[in-house]
């Protein structure tokens, strides 16, 4: 089984741009926010997966760093970002993001 | 310093009587009753004493220099300078003003003086002389003034002092209805004289007096328009028809005001300003004539009304009304000087007249209706003399200072070829005598028809000298002008001359033609005089019925409503404006106006509100505005990418 | 080989991401994004970022997947989401952003087409064979040139460690209290 087709940087680059798109519109259709978390967290590596694609097609490794900062970033947020589900919706039983509508004019 | 000096300092005439007004309007209070009134009559004295220097500064010039108008300015400020337009608030001491402020100050101080007595008692009695000041003052920068803008000044500040003093007993509302009036129909007036004004400065380029000069370079129309809108603005000040609705209502007002405001002086004003800007009416063809028939006119249509009215003060006011109508019948012919001749007898006798009535009503403890006096010969003396003086003088008797003005006045009309205005003026006197010895046999003699209540009293001698100044006046007065010019006794016509310079002045082609006229004049006075007398001769049998509206049936009841003027006035005009200042405020600004004002705030509250329906609170709805906004910039990219 | 290894893992990220966002089972959800993780670090390798792709397995798939799981079952709501929002007027959400899903991919797909790279090379550090796995150029890169953003980042941590139990605990606080006054 030989690779007739050559990997270029381009598959990684779609491949990325689907998995974002995934993660968008997963954004915006679910309304459970663990689950509106997940796909905030697909996005994220979605960019990662892209710096590395570019870091590889360019010979450079300053790509690599900026998911290195990228992976510290995200593993912030989603610590203080569920410290804040779990003060928000500590008690209620459903998790919804369409309940929490009080800044709506 | 020479004489020119004294006339720059002509300021300080008007300036005196504005003082005053000043200290009593911020002081009145404290200074009290009488020392308010002493102190506006001080300076209406003080007044009398600066014209009087002025005149004789004035008198040493000699003729022509008289009226240089550039030199004989008073010191001032220019008052504004817009665009081409320089307007001077400065003082102008002519022939013609000089006149006018002598009278004006010395009959003012007597009224001044007078009213010290008349308002005793009165709770806001300084602000009454605070008042009479100010209108002093406004009287004097309207005649002083060197250019039509400063009159006008003085001509809005004498209205604005009509209003006050008519309505100064405002609790009752026919007085505060009365000055309303006043101002309203005066204000219609001065829409006259502003587009005069505006016209004016567009064809001569200046509003002062010296541009008088220029006037006959006009084209005929112009000066015409001119004219005649400037006798709008006489018609309304001076209660000429069909503006004189406002006078008889005037009597409102307490009786030194009508005597001073509405008899002697700011009436006068219009007559005042077809002579200043006579000019104009000498240039255009038509102008004159249309002055001398409406004075005509309202002249004996006042004098007809006159005979009926039943209250002592309306007789006089309509008497006024007539008697103005004589002085534009001469202004309009171009008898500049008869007409100003009689401007200051009337002033004499027609202050002494309504200063007489208002002792009669003071001493009657405020009974007004004629109706209800008689007799009262024997009370009130001094009073009764005095008027009866007056009431010569008025009817034209000679050798009292009416008879020469009234006779010059006709005489005039006589040899300026207008025999036709001369008929009515002689019509006018025989009514004229007649309502006249009506009132004073009404008031004075026949039978005592007063309430017994009553007890009538001689007025203080307060009220009393000034009655007497004035019948000095009004016997003597007419000295200043008789019409003996070969003696050269007319003085008032050859002072004036220099004024009128360039105007016609006939005189009697013999003695015997101005002899003769005056006995004609004579004998209509004197038969109306005598009619009246033995028709009122015992008084009034039954005080409901006056034998003369007997007489005339249905017609006395037109009269007695002034030919319903009035009434046509409030169905024909203000009805009509009435409804369409209605129109105005409901449809249109309460629909229209605030109505899209209103669309305007509730599209924009709508607006937002539908805007607002964005901010849903729900982070899955931002989320996707985000997306939009990042799905669009790459469509933008790849678009561009593309083409 | 290589394409095969993509495809293979292709698959797998793919499959984990429309699995988390179509699961209903929110624990579902959490496992295909641990999928998802896996698969894209293994592409990493392939992409001669070794340090990277443990790092991914290290941080990502370990930690923040157990630490969503904990969360999950702290607050119980591994309950199933009800199918229809509970907010009646957003019914249009789920076409819209399907679309602009769509309109996305496409975009992205269109610029991806074109050839990319600009022909820049090694500004910092040359990738080494894939074997190395770059540890020494990405240390030494990241603590000359970038260390100024690498303490930056540690003070990030310290600040979230601090706000995540700050944040957690408060309530947790009040609500014993109240327990304790109702007992």
């Amino acid at each position: 089984m030989s690779a007739a087709v050559r990997i270029t940087s381009s598959y990684y680059l779609v491949l990325a741009a689907v998995l974002f798109t995934v993660g968008a519109v997963g954004l915006l259709v679910r309304r459970n926010t663990i689950v509106m978390f997940m796909c905030i967290e697909l996005m994220l590596n979605a960019a990662n997966l892209t710096f590395v694609a570019f870091a590889d097609a360019l010979d450079d490794i300053s790509g690599q760093v900026i998911v290195f900062f990228t992976l510290v970033v995200a593993a912030a947020e989603v610590a203080v970002g569920l410290a804040l589900i779990v003060a928000i919706f500590r008690r209620r039983q459903d998790v919804t993001a369409d309940d929490v509508s009080m800044l709506g004019g | 310093m020479d004489a020119r000096d004294l006339l720059h300092l002509a300021w300080v005439i008007p300036a005196l009587p504005a003082a005053g007004a000043v200290v009593l309007l911020l002081a009145g209070r404290r200074i009290g009753e009488p020392r308010a009134g002493w102190l506006a009559t001080t300076m209406m004295g003080l007044a009398f004493l600066a014209s009087f220097v002025a005149f004789l500064a004035l008198r040493s010039l000699p003729g022509e220099a008289r009226v240089d108008v550039a030199a004989n300015v008073s010191q001032g400020y220019t008052w504004m300078k817009v665009g081409g337009l320089s307007v001077d608030f400065r003082f102008l001491v002519d022939p013609l003003s000089s006149t006018m402020t002598l009278f004006i100050t010395g009959v003012g101080t007597l009224i001044h003086a007078y009213a010290i007595g008349y308002m005793h008692g009165d709770a806001r009695f300084s602000r009454f002389f605070a008042y009479l000041n100010l209108f002093a003052a406004s009287m004097l920068v309207l005649v002083l003034g060197s250019g039509f803008v400063t009159t006008f000044m003085g001509w809005e500040g004498v209205g604005l002092c009509s209003y006050l003093l008519i309505s100064f007993w405002f609790e009752r509302e026919s007085a505060a209805v009365a000055g309303k009036k006043a101002f309203v129909t005066n204000r219609i007036g001065d829409v006259g004289f502003l587009l005069a004004m505006f016209l004016i400065f567009r064809n001569l380029g200046s509003l002062g007096y010296g541009s008088l000069e220029r006037a006959a370079d006009l084209p005929g129309s112009t000066v015409t328009a001119i004219a005649l809108l400037l006798f709008v603005g006489a018609v309304g000040k001076s209660a000429q028809f069909p503006l004189h609705i406002w006078l008889p209502d005037a009597m409102e007002g307490p009786t030194p005001v009508s005597a001073l405001i509405h008899a002697a002086t700011m009436v006068t004003a219009g007559v005042f300003l077809v002579a200043r800007a006579h000019p104009f009416f000498e240039a255009s063809a038509h102008a004159g004539t249309v002055v001398a028939w409406v004075g005509a006119f309202t002249a004996l249509f006042a004098a007809t009304v006159a005979i009926v009215q039943n209250d002592i003060k309306r007789v006089l006011a309509w008497s006024t009304v007539s008697q103005l109508g004589y002085m534009f019948l001469a202004a309009g012919i171009g008898a500049y000087t008869a007409a100003i001749f009689l401007m200051v007898v009337h002033a004499f006798f027609k202050a002494l007249l309504f200063l007489g009535a208002g002792s009669v009503i003071h001493g009657l403890h405020e009974e007004q209706d004629m109706r209800r006096m008689g007799r009262l010969r024997a009370l009130m003396p001094i009073t009764a003399a005095t008027f009866i003086i007056g009431w010569l003088a008025i009817a034209g008797v000679v050798p009292f200072a009416g008879f020469w003005a009234k006779d010059e006045v006709l005489a005039q009309a006589w040899f300026r070829g207008d025999y036709a205005l001369w008929a009515v003026g002689l019509v006018g006197a025989l009514f004229t005598a007649f309502y006249m010895t009506r009132q004073v046999m009404l008031v004075f003699f026949g039978n005592d028809r007063r309430d017994p209540e009553v007890h009538a009293h001689e007025s203080p001698w307060i009220m009393l000298a000034p009655l007497g100044a004035l019948a000095g006046l009004s016997l003597v007065g007419g000295a200043i002008n008789l019409p003996f010019t070969t003696a050269g006794l007319d003085f008032l016509a050859h002072w004036l001359e220099p004024v009128f310079e360039g105007v016609p002045e006939p005189h009697a082609s013999s003695f015997a033609q101005g002899f003769l006229l005056s006995t004609v004049a004579l004998t209509v006075a004197v038969g109306g005089i005598l009619i009246a007398v033995s028709v009122y001769r015992r008084g009034l049998s039954d005080p409901e019925r006056d034998p003369v509206a007997e007489r005339l049936g249905p017609l006395a009841r037109v009269l007695e409503n002034a030919y319903f003027v009035d009434a046509g006035i409030a169905r024909l005009v203000s009805g009509p404006l009435s409804a369409f200042a209605r129109f105005l405020a409901g449809p249109v600004d309460r629909d229209v106006v605030d109505g899209t004002v209103n669309a305007v705030g509730e599209s924009t509250a709508r607006l937002s509100g539908l805007v607002r329906r964005l901010q849903t609170g729900l982070v899955r709805n931002y989320a996707l505005v985000v997306v939009l906004g990042a799905v669009l910039i790459l469509l933008y990219v790849v678009v561009r990418a593309t083409f | 080989m290589e394409a095969v290894i993509f495809l293979v893992c292709a698959a797998a990220v793919l499959t984990g991401a429309f699995g988390v966002i179509l699961a209903r089972n929110p624990v579902h959800s959490a496992l295909f994004l641990l999928m998802t993780l896996v698969g894209i670090a293994v592409l990493y390798l392939q992409l001669a970022a070794a340090l990277v792709a443990a790092i991914q397995i290290v941080v990502y798939a370990s930690a923040i997947v157990v630490l969503f799981l904990f969360v999950i079952t702290l607050l119980g709501v591994d309950r199933l989401e009800p199918a229809e929002s509970t907010v009646s007027t957003r019914r249009l959400q789920t076409p819209v952003a399907v679309v602009l899903g769509v309109l996305f991919v496409a975009g992205i797909i269109a610029l991806a087409g074109d050839t990319w790279a600009t022909g820049a090379r090694s500004v910092r550090g040359r990738l080494g064979p894939a074997r190395d796995g770059n540890v020494e150029t990405l240390a030494r890169v990241l603590f000359t040139d970038f260390v100024w953003a690498f303490e930056i980042t540690a003070v990030l941590l310290v600040i979230a460690v601090i706000g995540g139990v700050v944040l957690a605990r408060r309530s947790g606080r009040r609500e014993t209290t109240a327990g304790e006054a109702g007992a």
